[in-house]
């Protein structure tokens, strides 16, 4: 096993520091690019941001300098403008936020302060999962020890920019990391998306123009400023630059969370880093970008992790989520799971993504029990495609795109369960008898979820 | 602060009007107050275990809103309880990344230690079984979460003695949730 394909950039000296303390970050160069940012012009800024090529690392990998351009500049606009971090990490597999939130709170701090300046905003809003209480902890310790030194708060280290971060907790819904899901949510409602346009850049939280950006989008922005854009952008590969914090799970010797150049292989951070697969087991198939996106088989396991290359496997990047799957799960139940859970998470608010992800529920149960008949497959890939693309917002499509590709990637496994009446692992599988939660608000309901769709 | 889930720890704790104040401070850090909401809903819940009506009632009465509209918005959000829950909630994650190490098998042996199912609180109001999505620990599942704090590679033979330390011991560690923070 090798560490050389670790590449701490985000993370450097959070191995030998206690990062969570505003002194040891400033010992190793913190908020020194705060300073170096209040003497540049925002838009000196977002050019910077522009040359780095940073991508969202959220899920969507759009360029982080080119959506802060989309926001008026402040004298062009009679409303204030705000920041709001997305902070509701939720994709299943992710975790790499919360480890930034843990260990290098400040740099997301110093990241949020520099891109308010960049950006012309007072008040940023940090969207914090409910669910990460310790985050909220260490986040808010931080932001007071920050407020203290005078790096956040009226005349951020002396200089004219003023800003004021709000903390804000969630409390436990998949679709507020939905951008649109978030502003609602940020404003006092239920979560649910809104059409767009207008877009956020416009028509924000408080229908003001917001910028939104991921903790380690945010996070990498200090680092860009110290560096230079051009610089940052020499790191990675083309298109996709920079380092990512990879979260590595499922059946895999050494999970956790790999900061890596994009580019490196996936074999890297399976086998090198990773350890492989424990056990003696064989690997199997590969979800590279969280639940949300098509699935790779082993035979794919070459693709370097940047924007290009999966794209041409045909599947994203998405939230950097690498969960491993070994031969023995059955990728039915590994379908029902994660159509349970989108069925779960969907607001409801179109109708595709409520009863399409009900339907995908109920053929996936019907294959697993051995009960579906022939042709239920096509009829699983119909209302994956009648969901694709026709709803506001993209949680729809998360559930239909990796359901669809598992179908299309394990055609004979799936179709056994209908040729041979039966589960094909009898009950060996891996992800057997696992339970999805119970709606606790619509326990009411139950019965007439569970009426059956069609015969 | 009260503990999550104790429903010992009811308004009767504080001075009249504590909670309407604390709302209020909080709501004072956003532009429009009713953005408190969440956090007004995460302060009720601490003080009363759960949300009743008068819990509803007092977030409404702070943020000038209307009782219904809370709950309309509680009850879109997992984490809100407009049932009483147990003195503990046990979240088990479920998620593919837990379910593909074992999950089942962790969330069953709390079902048999707590002899309750998923979803249910135990007769004695201790504990509140869930299971839960993706909790974000993927790395060292599967996660356990008890009162939101978060248990790494939890085996089902870990199951009762974190059973045994959740009834023996002390009050739950409080989710000291409390306020958004302004800067």
């Amino acid at each position: 096993m090798t560490d050389s394909a670790v590449h701490q950039v985000l993370l450097a000296h959070a191995d030998e520091r206690d990062l969570t303390k505003l002194s040891e970050y400033e010992a190793v160069g913190g908020y020194r690019s705060l300073r170096t940012a209040l003497g540049m012009a925002g838009e000196k800024i977002v050019e910077e941001l522009l040359a780095s090529g940073v991508r969202g690392r959220g899920g969507a990998g759009f360029p982080m300098g080119r959506k802060a351009s989309f926001i008026p500049k402040p004298g062009d606009t009679p409303k204030p403008i705000y920041l709001t971090v997305n902070a509701d990490e939720s994709e299943p597999g992710t975790f790499k936020d919360r480890e930034l939130m843990l260990r290098i709170p400040h740099a997301v701090i110093e990241g949020i302060v520099i891109t308010c300046h960049a950006i012309g905003a007072n008040t940023a809003f940090v969207y914090l999962r409910g669910e990460y209480l310790e985050e909220f902890e260490v986040m808010k310790a931080a932001l007071e020890e920050a407020q203290a030194a005078g790096f956040v708060g009226a005349n951020v280290a002396g200089s004219e920019t003023s800003v004021t971060i709000v903390v804000h907790r969630g409390a436990g819904a998949y679709i507020c990391g939905e951008e649109t899901a978030l502003l609602e949510s940020l404003e006092g409602k239920r979560g649910q998306p809104r059409s767009k346009p207008p877009f956020p850049a416009i028509s924000g939280v408080y229908a003001s123009p917001t910028l939104i950006n991921n903790v380690e989008t945010i996070a990498t922005v200090p680092t860009v400023i110290e560096l230079g854009g051009a610089k940052y952008a020499e790191l990675g590969v083309e298109n996709s630059a920079g380092t990512r914090l990879f979260s590595l799970s499922g059946n895999v010797a050494n999970g956790g969370n790999y900061e890596l150049e994009l580019g490196t292989p996936l074999r890297t951070l399976v086998f090198d880093l990773g350890g492989g697969i424990p056990g003696g087991r064989s690997l199997k198939a590969i979800i590279p970008g969280g639940s949300s996106v098509p699935v790779l088989t082993a035979d794919e396991v070459d693709t370097p992790l940047d924007f290009d290359a999966m794209a041409a496997a045909g599947t994203m990047l998405g939230s950097g989520a690498v969960i491993v799957i070994d031969d023995r799960a059955c990728m039915v139940q590994l379908g029902l799971r994660v159509a349970q859970f989108y069925m779960h998470e969907s607001c409801g608010k179109c109708t595709p993504c409520r009863e399409g992800t009900r339907w995908m529920v109920q053929i996936l149960r019907k294959l697993e029990d051995g009960e579906a008949e022939q042709g239920e497959l096509d009829l699983l890939l119909n209302v994956c495609d009648r969901i694709l693309g026709n709803c506001l917002c993209p949680l729809g499509d998360a559930a239909a795109m990796p359901i669809a590709s598992y179908v299309a990637k394990f055609r004979e496994e799936y179709q056994r369960h209908i040729d041979e009446g039966r589960c094909p692992f009898g009950g060996e599988s891996s992800l057997a008898g696992v339970m999805a939660p119970v709606d606790q608000h619509h326990a009411h309901l139950r019965g007439q979820i569970e009426v059956p769709i069609h015969a | 602060m009260s503990a999550p889930g104790d429903g010992t720890a009811g308004a009767s704790h504080a001075s009249p009007g504590a909670l309407y104040d604390e709302i209020r401070e909080v709501a004072a850090a956003y532009p429009s107050s009713r953005s408190a909401i969440m956090p007004a809903l995460h302060m009720a819940q601490s003080r009363y275990g759960w949300l009743p009506p008068e819990a509803l009632r007092e977030v409404a009465d702070a943020l000038d809103l209307t009782p219904a509209y809370c709950e309309s918005v509680a009850s879109f959000y997992d984490m809100y309880h407009l049932e009483p829950v147990g003195r503990n909630e046990v979240a088990v994650c479920t998620n593919i990344s837990c379910a593909l190490v074992g999950a089942q098998d962790v969330l069953e042996a709390f079902e048999r230690e707590l002899g309750v199912h998923a979803g249910e609180t135990t007769e004695d109001g201790e504990f509140t079984l869930t299971s839960f999505e993706c909790l974000g620990g993927c790395g060292w599942a599967p996660i356990v979460a008890v009162n939101w704090r978060y248990r790494e590679n939890v085996k089902a033979d870990d199951v009762p003695e974190i059973v045994a330390e959740l009834r023996g011991g002390a009050r739950p560690e409080g989710d000291p949730e409390g306020r958004a923070d302004d800067g």
